[in-house]
């Protein structure tokens, strides 16, 4: 076969690009898992948590998370009327292994699940010099650990801390709403091992998720609601002081 | 418990920028500003400063070629840093760092350096011996024609780059600033002030760079300190100097009188963790102090002797101040909790990969790279380069 010196030109680059997928690998098949049918949120019920730390532990399992590094953390919140401005957060080891009983009866006192918020409009994908992170057309903000830099610039712009850079891998970590396990059909390790149900996972566009008839119904709020990040996971009864 | 006072997020207690992400601005704002000060002779035809026209681009060349070490070091994967060539994310301003690194090291700086060097490489190139005249030859990049024709054309040509070169170095500089200060995440970095803070540093630790390096490299040489040209630099950085504490103090005056929710956290940070690096280094001894001693020199008719001195101490406090001020964005910005309800502290290592030693010796290296830069392409008078073509 000849091949001339004009079609070679034309067949190297995308040579180069099919070589690149080959590398990339094929991804995990998930039959019957279509992504545009989902939109996927959380939903954290703050009256019903009462930080057993199950959450913590279930997702460090789960998705083999180490030691100092957190996908998921509970804080405590203790707020006075003193304090309603600064109050006093604790999360001892992110919440793992429960809470110390509280010292004071002034005040309230509650707790804080935390995670990524899987931002519509999340600053960490925006930053990512390679486009390593991103958003996956069912709305959970993930990580491609074979192309992350480990530049840390995304962990800068997360304003919820939720980022980290794995101290093995050395590349950018966060919680991926088990995206293993959602593809499949079943929930995340962290609202599997809630005993109290106090996180739900939800689908916003699935219109039978009871989250449409529990946003009707509740005062739901977000994260930093001024940051405008699109933030998705909605959190119940949520109190005025919480960061 | 692990260097935090108040409440950290858990994931927030290590810094993820080290001292080497400090080496980074202040290395990219010397290239800058020692471009500025080149520009002033040639553009702007400030005359004086002549005699640091030369050393200024060999200098902005040689900070130039190590200023992505301290961020491809810090990388968690350096190999993969060229994914940000071949496959930039468009929305990412750190994604734009290559394209403009490229551009001001090929497209400016080495063009700029090349077309004003190009009679000398030449010469040199047929007067020395051995391996120095393999490498002069390959500078000539085949061209040996230094008609007064061709010549002319490289002055034309090399004014248009020069041209080119400044908002350049401001797009260079400013774009640093811009990473940190499009982070709404943090108020620390968060400011539209930031890139024009950045290039007006960077101006300011440029020309004093040049200034002191001008200096040493005199006295080492045994030649006389050009005096016009020290004043006329002096006075450039006490005026440039003013314009970049304005900003900086109506960015610092904008937060404070603003007070917003950040306010209370950042404030006690600059009265605690950072009240040594930010007020004592960054704004006492490395602002106001050179300040006041240049503006002494405008306004004092002084002893040859006595500006020298005062040229060189407000020279060197200028380049730790900036130092100082891009320590207390990087590290500063870090070091407290974006729930606005706690600090952390940062350990600096010292032998680990980002730790001390590789910053000094990151710091250390662009002057190893000047000194075989001024060897190859002496930045002196003409009369000089023969001698040491000769010598060589």
């Amino acid at each position: 076969m000849n091949i001339s010196r004009r079609q070679i030109l034309i067949l190297l680059p995308a040579a180069a690009v099919a070589w690149k997928s080959v590398l990339a690998g094929t991804p995990e098949a998930s039959p019957n898992y279509r992504m545009s049918d989902h939109w996927w949120s959380m939903l954290i019920d703050i009256p019903k948590c009462i930080g057993c730390g199950n959450c913590v532990r279930a997702c460090q399992t789960e998705n083999d998370v180490p030691d100092g590094s957190f996908r998921t953390w509970v804080e405590r919140y203790h707020v006075t009327d003193e304090n309603m401005i600064s109050p006093q957060v604790i999360s001892p080891d992110g919440g793992k292994e429960g809470f110390p009983v509280a010292q004071e009866d002034a005040g309230k006192y509650f707790f804080v699940p935390k995670m990524c918020n899987h931002c519509a409009d999340s600053p960490c994908t925006q930053v990512c010099p390679v486009g390593a992170t991103f958003i996956s057309p069912d709305g959970v903000v993930l990580i491609d650990p074979k192309y992350c830099l480990g530049c840390a610039y995304c962990v800068q712009a997360c304003p919820y801390g939720c980022r980290y850079i794995h101290p093995e891998k050395k590349v950018a970590d966060k919680c991926t709403l088990c995206y293993h396990r959602i593809t499949k059909g079943l929930t995340t390790a962290c609202c599997e091992a809630c005993p109290t149900g106090a996180r739900q996972l939800a689908d916003l566009k699935n219109p039978n998720d009871p989250i449409h008839e529990f946003l009707k119904t509740h005062s739901v709020q977000v994260l930093k609601p001024q940051m405008a990040t699109g933030a998705k996971v909605f959190y119940n009864d949520m109190d005025g002081s919480v960061r | 418990m692990n260097g935090v006072e108040g409440f950290m997020y858990p994931n927030e207690i290590g810094l993820q920028w080290s001292v080497l992400i400090v080496l980074y601005p202040y290395i990219t704002g010397l290239v800058a500003g020692a471009f500025i000060l080149a520009s002033l002779e040639r553009v702007f035809r400030v005359e004086a400063v002549k005699p640091t026209y030369r050393l200024a681009l060999l200098t902005a060349l040689a900070f130039l070629l190590v200023a992505p070490l301290p961020l491809v070091l810090h990388l968690g994967h350096p190999f993969r840093s060229p994914e940000m060539y071949f496959t930039p994310h468009s929305t990412s301003a750190m994604a734009m760092f290559g394209y403009v690194y490229l551009w001001y090291l090929m497209a400016v700086l080495v063009l700029e350096i090349w077309l004003d060097y190009r009679r000398e490489i030449v010469l040199l190139s047929q007067s020395s011996k051995g391996l120095l005249r393999l490498v002069y030859r390959v500078m000539t990049l085949g061209s040996a024609n230094i008609s007064e024709r061709s010549l002319a054309i490289d002055e034309r040509v090399g004014y248009i780059v020069t041209l080119v070169g400044i908002p350049s170095a401001f797009l260079l500089h400013g774009y640093v600033g811009f990473i940190f200060g499009s982070i709404k995440a943090n108020p620390w970095w968060s400011s539209p002030l930031m890139p024009v803070v950045f290039i007006f540093s960077a101006m300011v630790s440029g020309i004093a760079g040049v200034m002191v390096l001008y200096m040493a490299i005199s006295k080492l040489r045994k030649q006389a300190i050009d005096m016009r040209c020290v004043d006329t630099i002096g006075m450039y950085l006490f005026y440039i100097f003013i314009i970049d504490f304005s900003l900086e103090m109506l960015d610092l005056i904008h937060r404070i009188y603003e007070a917003d929710e950040s306010f209370r956290s950042l404030n006690f940070m600059v009265h605690t963790q950072l009240y040594f690096s930010h007020i004592v280094v960054q704004i006492f001894l490395g602002t106001l102090l050179p300040i006041v001693m240049l503006g002494v020199t405008q306004v004092v008719k002084l002893p040859e002797i006595a500006r020298k001195r005062i040229y060189a101490v407000a020279g060197c406090l200028t380049l730790v101040g900036i130092f100082a001020m891009r320590w207390n964005v990087v590290i500063g910005g870090q070091l407290f909790s974006k729930s606005f309800l706690g600090f952390t502290t940062y350990k600096m290592s010292l032998v680990t990969k980002e730790g001390l030693l590789p910053a000094i010796f990151l710091t250390l290296l662009p002057l190893a790279f000047l000194w075989v830069l001024v060897k190859l392409l002496p930045p002196w008078s003409e009369k000089s380069v023969h001698e040491a073509a000769a010598a060589d």
